[in-house]
């Protein structure tokens, strides 16, 4: 494991998510990621980024690099001190959306991962952890 | 404050993205383009995103958005230079972004422009 690995990432302001892609595009590409699958996880982290900063308050992401054999993959934790998800289902549904947006974002990162999985309860914050393997 | 730049050239206006998109810089040049659309009356616009190297559902919601917005406004969008990575990332996220005319490069925007306006090269 490298030295600065897992980095924590802060995620409140736009500029922020934008320095979030850079390192997390840099790392996959440091693993030998293709560009398609580079460009698929820091598109997929771009969208949990949005919900973190806009319905969580801000929070961070957690990079974290995989090892299963010779295997290699990327870990992203995205957690935040915000309201919570009440219903993660219906949150998860391409179309919903309480904020005026598409109502893509969960949907989309979900299908642009390789492991997805939401852990939120109302008044708790949420914890959104996703990978995606080379 | 940090804004994209928007270029006139006869009745088009041309945008390129040479930055890394964030949502307040799309909502600016969402803005600012059709604000110009308007006060320059123009027919066209081509905007350039052959630097994006990330184009997620905000970005392209906007992109989807001013072509919209201009058509109501009577003027073309050509999106043009879209990166093969992004295309599949942008389907496989679930915005095809249909109704938004694209182009492989500048050269075929504009030659698309210039047919569906009718005016000569």
């Amino acid at each position: 494991m490298r030295p600065n690995d897992p980095v924590a990432l802060p995620v409140r302001t736009p500029e922020d998510i934008v320095r979030m892609r850079q390192v997390i595009r840099e790392q996959a590409a440091a693993l030998g990621f293709s560009l398609v699958d580079q460009t698929k996880l820091v598109t997929a982290a771009s969208e949990i980024a949005r919900n973190t900063m806009v319905y969580g308050g801000g929070g961070e992401c957690e990079v974290r690099t995989l090892a299963e054999g010779t295997r290699r993959g990327l870990r992203l934790v995205f957690s935040d001190r915000g309201p919570g998800i009440a219903d993660i289902a219906l949150a998860m549904k391409d179309g919903y959306t309480t904020g005026g947006g598409l109502g893509l974002g969960m949907g989309g990162a979900k299908r642009l991962s390789n492991e997805f999985s939401v852990d939120s309860a109302p008044g708790n914050g949420t914890r959104v952890t996703l990978a995606r393997w080379k | 404050m940090e804004r994209i730049p928007i270029l006139k050239m006869g009745a088009f206006l041309l945008v390129t993205i040479q930055v890394d998109m964030h949502d307040k810089l799309a909502m600016t040049l969402q803005d600012d383009l059709t604000a110009r659309i308007s006060k320059e009356r123009a027919r066209g616009v081509l905007i350039d995103i052959s630097a994006l190297d990330v184009v997620d559902s905000f970005i392209g919601r906007m992109i989807a958005n001013i072509s919209g917005m201009a058509r109501v406004l009577d003027a073309e969008t050509v999106v043009v230079g879209m990166r093969p990575s992004v295309a599949i990332t942008l389907v496989e996220l679930g915005l095809p972004l249909e109704g938004v005319h694209t182009a492989l490069n500048v050269e075929k925007g504009m030659a698309l422009l210039r047919k569906r306006l009718g005016t000569p090269v």
